[in-house]
């Protein structure tokens, strides 16, 4: 099962590295979303002090969207999803790679390149560690989530759009203790509770997120 | 499907001595008992909403604080519980439909899944009725407020996915799982008060404890709750009649309805 598990991610880190364009289209995506907002609110410091958590999760947020279509659609066009579905292997195992691959090829990229974002909006080293750290557990939140409407949009008309709808209302709890985290930990009141839920979040939606993704995925083959 | 025609009609007589529940399962079965109760139900609604309200807006006493303003709640309160509570019926048929491969399940969740979205965005519109002379603004972002906006968010996204699909099992499948993901949500707003410190209101009504409000308030807001409990039927069975005729026009049974036929 292990093995399975490595080889489903060895194989779609080594496809993503094949198409690294539409890696870096995701992450160049943040980048300038995120600068967009300095240049339209303008450069008052402590504004954007202010607004920069919600901004940079926002942008997070709508990057890991906008790289969801990836997940599954390339493999169902040309067959091996079908495949997969049929192995002896366990389907949930091979979902669970199938994310992670995914996580660290269009997830880890945001959380990385974030502190650098976070120093155009001026915001202090400590908010910055509170930033790293929340998207470091929430991304992945993300794109469990975001797995669950991947697959049941599979070769739907539309989908793209659907995601948004089927995905952003789940997406809302992450939004709200990943920016509260790092703005709590901006006005000095701690942010270790926000942690706290951020990390059960994590831990409830690994669990179960995966069996709902495969429901949807065998229901999508049909 | 001859065979089961007859089947039905042989066993119609012995109905009254033993009722074979699952015999409603099929849609052909159901389609005129829902058509027979559907007056009933919306008499009951209007008959209750009515009186409901009419001890809510003239007999209740003022509240000393709120002035009249809180007789908005008569609505807002009803329309929350209902919100909730068919997000949970609906997901609980479409998650059967899922199971059990029964075709009326999906069709019920699919028929309630607009009807819990009205009663969403009227506790949202009539929260935000009473928040303004109450709260001083026509929206907060606490807890509640959110959590019952993002319920709303779920019912469209699962009538809009189900309309995406072409397929009619697919659709119903795919829209099981996402309505049984969204449950998740539903103890989140109904405990949201109480887990966070948040500008509206605990619960006044609980069963464990004396409701902390002037009986007759009290008595109006359970009748207007029964009231526009039984339009949600209606109109949900009302819905269901038309769909249960869309996906099976094509059988004998359909082409044979009386009402089709004039």
């Amino acid at each position: 099962m292990l093995k399975v598990l490595a080889c489903i991610i060895r194989r779609d880190i080594l496809l993503a590295f094949r198409r690294r364009s539409d890696v870096l289209t995701i992450l160049f995506f943040f980048i300038i979303a995120t600068t967009l907002f300095p240049l339209g609110i303008g450069p008052d410091k402590a504004q954007l002090r202010a607004i920069a958590p919600g901004i940079l999760w926002v942008a997070a947020l709508l990057a890991s969207m906008l790289s969801l279509g990836r997940l599954f659609a390339l493999d169902f066009a040309d067959g091996t999803l079908e495949q997969m579905v049929l192995s002896a292997e366990p389907l949930t195992v091979i979902v669970i790679g199938k994310v992670f691959a995914h996580w660290l090829v269009s997830g880890l990229p945001l959380v990385l390149v974030a502190p650098l974002l976070a120093v155009q909006f001026d915001l202090p080293t400590a908010s910055i560690k509170a930033l790293l750290l929340s998207l470091l557990i929430g991304t992945p939140i993300l794109s469990l989530f975001g797995a669950i409407g991947a697959a049941l949009t599979l070769g739907v008309r539309g989908g793209g759009v659907l995601v948004s709808l089927l995905i952003l209302p789940l997406y809302i709890p992450v939004l709200i203790f990943g920016a509260g985290a790092v703005n709590e930990e901006a006005n000095g009141l701690g942010s270790n509770a926000h942690f706290f839920l951020l990390s059960g979040l994590l831990a409830g939606v690994s669990a179960l997120a995966p069996w709902a993704t495969s429901a949807a995925l065998r229901i999508s083959i049909e | 499907m001859s065979a089961s025609d007859t089947s039905s009609i042989i066993a119609q007589p012995r109905l009254f001595t033993t009722v074979n529940w699952l015999k409603y399962a099929s849609p052909q079965n159901f389609y005129p008992i829902a058509g027979k109760v559907i007056p009933l139900f919306l008499a009951t609604a209007f008959i209750l909403s009515a009186i409901g309200l009419y001890i809510g807006f003239f007999i209740a006493p003022t509240d000393h604080q709120q002035g009249d303003a809180y007789r908005i709640i008569f609505v807002h309160v009803p329309a929350a519980w209902l919100s909730m509570f068919i997000y949970l019926v609906m997901a609980f048929w479409a998650g059967l439909g899922l199971i059990l491969n029964t075709r009326l399940s999906s069709m019920m969740a699919r028929a309630l899944a607009p009807t819990g979205a009205i009663f969403t965005f009227l506790a949202l519109w009539t929260g935000a009725l009473w928040g303004r002379p109450t709260w001083g603004t026509w929206w907060v972002w606490d807890a509640r407020l959110t959590s019952e906006l993002i319920l709303l968010f779920l019912y469209i996204g699962f009538m809009s996915l189900q309309a995406a699909i072409d397929d009619t099992r697919r659709a119903d499948k795919a829209g099981a799982v996402l309505a049984l993901v969204g449950v998740i949500n539903v103890p989140v707003i109904y405990f949201s008060v109480q887990w966070w410190n948040t500008l509206h209101q605990g619960a006044s009504i609980s069963i464990r404890s004396a409701p902390t409000m002037a009986t007759t308030m009290l008595l109006a807001m359970l009748i207007t709750a029964l009231g526009l409990w039984a339009y949600a039927i209606a109109a949900s069975l009302l819905r269901l009649r038309c769909i249960i005729l869309e996906r099976e026009r094509h059988t004998e049974w359909v082409a044979s309805l009386r009402e089709l036929k004039s």
